[in-house]
């Protein structure tokens, strides 16, 4: 394949597709923004026409640029597409900061309601979607197609698939966050949780992730290492299982073409059960397997240690992504469906706990004979924090199915702790773990500017997280037993409202509990940063972990 | 092992990796979801239940639009507790013209599966605009805004359309007079009001917002929120006819 030895080249046919198709794009846009009634779609149709103008001048200049960066050959001789991924990494910090903010501006709203404002835009009820989008999509979603560009790149010694179309996936998807955000707001929303942009943004997702798919698929096609590396089956079955569900859940008939409203083709009970199957997959393949492939990538690179099992991993490999499909119907326990549905749900879901701890086990192990890096490398730490958070709330996800259990768990603030848990502990800490990697290796730096600072950064999160689930499990399970209390004479004790005001201190501590955590992003924020900028903190001792992993990555 | 090598099958080529991966994540969702599409006790029409009056129907988008559902189940739970504090157990057949449903996950406030008839429209008026005024302890936001925003509803017979498309039995009459009908449901002295009734026989007919001069969003919001839950009678029901 001696393609890849050349310096990479845009060509001209593709460019001139694309242009021509993005001018499509536009004189539709115009077409919307012309005759439609609603406000919020006429903004939309002006944003989408911005960034499709933007869109053809960066291709038009896409060769020039590619010529100003001058591409360097590993010294395996592949020109990597490095810059993509440094966008990535900056545009994941900055959408993690957005996306705790407004949580934690939710979380003051809660114990504090008069924060509401009372106006439609700042109201809870459209900054929860604003919340979940942007730390579900905007900022998990940013790691993953980033560290999924970085490990197909590496693991198969080849360059990125195309030219043109990384960066459509890159800025198509950050355009489908600015939609879906300043839809909420504008009061644009599907109200099915985690899948609320209207039809038009879904097809405008479709497009991008589709591209994504080809570009990782044709990427893994002209690797030269014979064997698909373990992390890249994760993010395979991430991006294919994603498209699905997003394709089923969002059938949906708009009332027009120019109108953001649609009815979904699904009602009632069918629909709850394919909103949950879609839900619980977002987080068993985006929330889990996606990032289980970050795990198998640089939680083995950062310990300089080979995975544990090769053989656990195909084998957790298979049956999560089997099992997990399955576990939807738990969200739906003692509801209108069908109670053997509800069942199916539970056991499925119990058992997933043992592919999770499969994974879990691998990734742990993997420190065997390395554990001392523990002491020495804050960086390896958050890795590994995460991984233990990640078993323990697939631990409590299991449980929590439970029917029993989740008679007294769910609509309650259990479920937020639970959520939060993984999220905050696996999610973002194996993310933050990710982003400590990266920069250094791709603006080939010696290390990161301060290891201090990521130690401060995990002391100050990690107190942050644990103020955040303890709060919710006693605000959760509190209001649980209150919502079914009954008095000696068999009335029940509390009215609702009781059980709301009873949460307020909870609320509280939940909330500074968020404080913190932001704290810790915006220290990492500063260090990476600061590790851009070329700088050093100098730090005496320990010896600078970075410098050894960066000098090898550097080398690959 | 023998089985274990044979994967390697599988890591050498990404489009039989795709393909397995595909059939494996399509067994759950199949098994559990096609089904409910035929059983008998998800299917099943239930005496009363008939599709929302344009007015309800645009009440429900704004309750959506407000992100209502996301502190608000509509889905009463089979347990003693919830029985006794909400009332009889949600049916399928109750959200079956929802399109989505509105179950929901979380309950920062209280179920609303039968909030319909619980209170006055009054009471509702000042809880939307000021919670605070009817409920002290509430952490609920305000709504003032729904007072003053006009109902935009010239359009309401398509969004009937596509409900009938989709599924929801709208008769065709049902559609083509959806604009009057929904003038028709906030003034019980309108000319309409008889054709009207005849259409929707359940329907609550009065002016919702306290404010008969104008058609607002606040008027449609109140007139979903009180009849959520109301169109099955349950009275009808004779518990003790199962008992053995």
């Amino acid at each position: 394949m001696t393609f890849q030895n050349n310096p990479p080249t845009v060509s001209k046919l593709a460019q001139s597709l694309v242009i021509a198709c993005m001018g499509i794009g536009i004189i539709f846009a115009i077409l919307v923004a012309a005759k439609t009634t609603s406000g919020a779609m006429q903004f939309h149709a002006f944003i989408f026409m911005t960034a499709l103008t933007t869109g053809i001048i960066a291709i038009i200049n896409l060769s020039g640029r590619i010529e100003d960066e001058a591409p360097v050959k590993s010294p395996s001789g592949v020109f990597y597409n490095n810059n993509i991924i440094k966008y990535g990494v900056i545009a994941s910090a900055f959408w993690g900061i957005v996306g705790f903010l407004v949580g934690d501006i939710l979380a003051w709203q809660l114990a504090f309601p008069v924060l509401n404002f009372d106006l439609p835009w700042t109201n809870f009820g459209r900054l929860r979607p604003l919340h979940t989008s942007a730390v579900v999509f905007a900022f998990g979603g940013n790691v993953l197609i980033a560290t999924s560009f970085y490990v197909v790149q590496r693991t198969g010694k080849a360059r990125l698939a195309g030219e043109i179309a990384p960066w459509f996936v890159f800025w198509g998807y950050q355009l489908f966050i600015v939609l879906a955000a300043t839809g909420y707001l504008l009061g644009v929303t599907q109200a099915k949780e985690y899948a609320e942009p209207e039809w038009y943004v879904d097809i405008w997702l479709t497009i991008v992730w589709v591209t994504y798919l080809l570009v990782f698929i044709g990427t893994l096609w002209r690797r030269r290492e014979p064997h698909i590396y373990v992390a890249n089956w994760f993010y395979l079955a991430f991006i294919v299982t994603v498209a699905l569900l997003h394709l089923v859940n969002n059938a949906t008939i708009p009332v027009s073409f120019v109108e953001p409203k649609s009815y979904t083709i699904f009602a009632g009970v069918q629909d709850a059960l394919t909103q949950w199957w879609y839900a619980h997959n977002a987080v068993g393949f985006f929330l889990t397997a996606g990032f289980l492939g970050i795990m198998y990538y640089f939680v083995p690179k950062r310990a300089e240690r080979p995975v544990y099992s090769y053989r656990l991993s195909i084998v957790h490999f298979w049956s999560i992504i089997f099992l997990y499909i399955w576990a939807g119907p738990h969200h739906l326990h003692y509801t209108a469906l069908p109670d053997w549905a509800q069942t199916l749900g539970m056991t499925f879901s119990i058992m997933l706990w043992m592919p999770s701890w499969g994974g879990m086990i691998n990734g742990l192990m993997t420190l065997s004979g390395a554990w001392d890096k523990l002491r020495t490398d804050p960086v390896l730490k958050m890795l590994v924090v995460s991984v233990a958070f990640y078993g323990m709330s697939t631990f409590e996800g299991p449980l929590m199915s439970i029917k029993a259990v989740n008679g007294l768990s769910h609509y309650t603030d259990w479920t937020v702790g639970h959520v939060h848990s993984g999220a905050l502990g696996w999610v973002a800490y194996v993310s933050f773990g990710a982003l400590y990697c990266l920069t250094p290796w791709l603006w080939n730096r010696k290390g990161l500017y301060s290891l201090k600072l990521v130690n401060i950064h995990f002391w100050v999160s990690t107190v942050g997280i644990l103020l955040y689930i303890c709060a919710m499990w006693v605000s959760g399970i509190m209001q649980g037993l209150m919502w079914r209390a009954y008095t000696d004479l068999g009335f029940l004790e509390y009215s609702f409202v009781e059980t709301v005001a009873a949460m307020q201190p909870y609320f509280i501590i939940r909330a500074v509990g968020g404080l913190l955590f932001i704290i810790g992003g915006l220290v990492m924020c500063y260090n990476l940063w600061r590790t851009i900028l070329g700088h050093s903190a100098d730090e005496k001792a320990p010896e600078n972990i970075d410098n050894a992993i960066a000098a090898q990555a550097l080398g690959e | 092992m023998k089985l274990l090598d044979k994967h390697s099958i599988l890591e050498k080529n990404p489009i039989i990796l795709l393909i397995g991966i595909v059939l494996m994540i399509s067994v759950g969702g199949l098994v559990e979801i096609v089904p409910l599409f035929y059983l008998e006790n998800t299917i099943e029409k239930v005496e009363g239940m008939r599709p929302y009056t344009p007015l309800e129907l645009a009440g429900r988008s704004i309750y959506m639009r407000e992100g209502c559902s996301n502190c608000h189940s509509q889905m009463i739970r089979s347990t003693r507790d919830e029985v006794e504090r909400y009332g009889h157990y949600s049916l399928a057949a109750e959200s079956m013209y929802d399109h989505p449903q509105l179950w929901g996950s979380k309950r920062n406030g209280p179920d609303l599966a039968r909030v319909g008839n619980k209170y006055s429209d009054e009471w509702h008026r000042e809880h939307l605009i000021k919670p605070s005024s009817v409920v002290p302890e509430t952490i609920m936001p305000g709504y003032p805004f729904l007072a003053e925003a006009d109902l935009k509803f010239s359009k309401i017979d398509i969004d009937l359309k596509v409900n009938q498309m989709i599924g929801v039995p709208y008769s065709d009459e049902q559609v083509t007079n959806a604009v009057a009908d929904l003038k028709a449901q906030l003034d019980e002295d309108s000319d309409d009001y008889d054709a009207f009734i005849e259409r929707y026989p359940s329907a609550q007919v009065r002016d919702f917002d306290g404010n008969p001069d104008e058609i607002t969003e606040l008027d449609a919001l109140i007139a979903y929120l009180q009849m959520l839950g109301t169109l099955v009678d349950f009275s009808l029901y004779n518990e003790t006819e199962n008992n053995r």
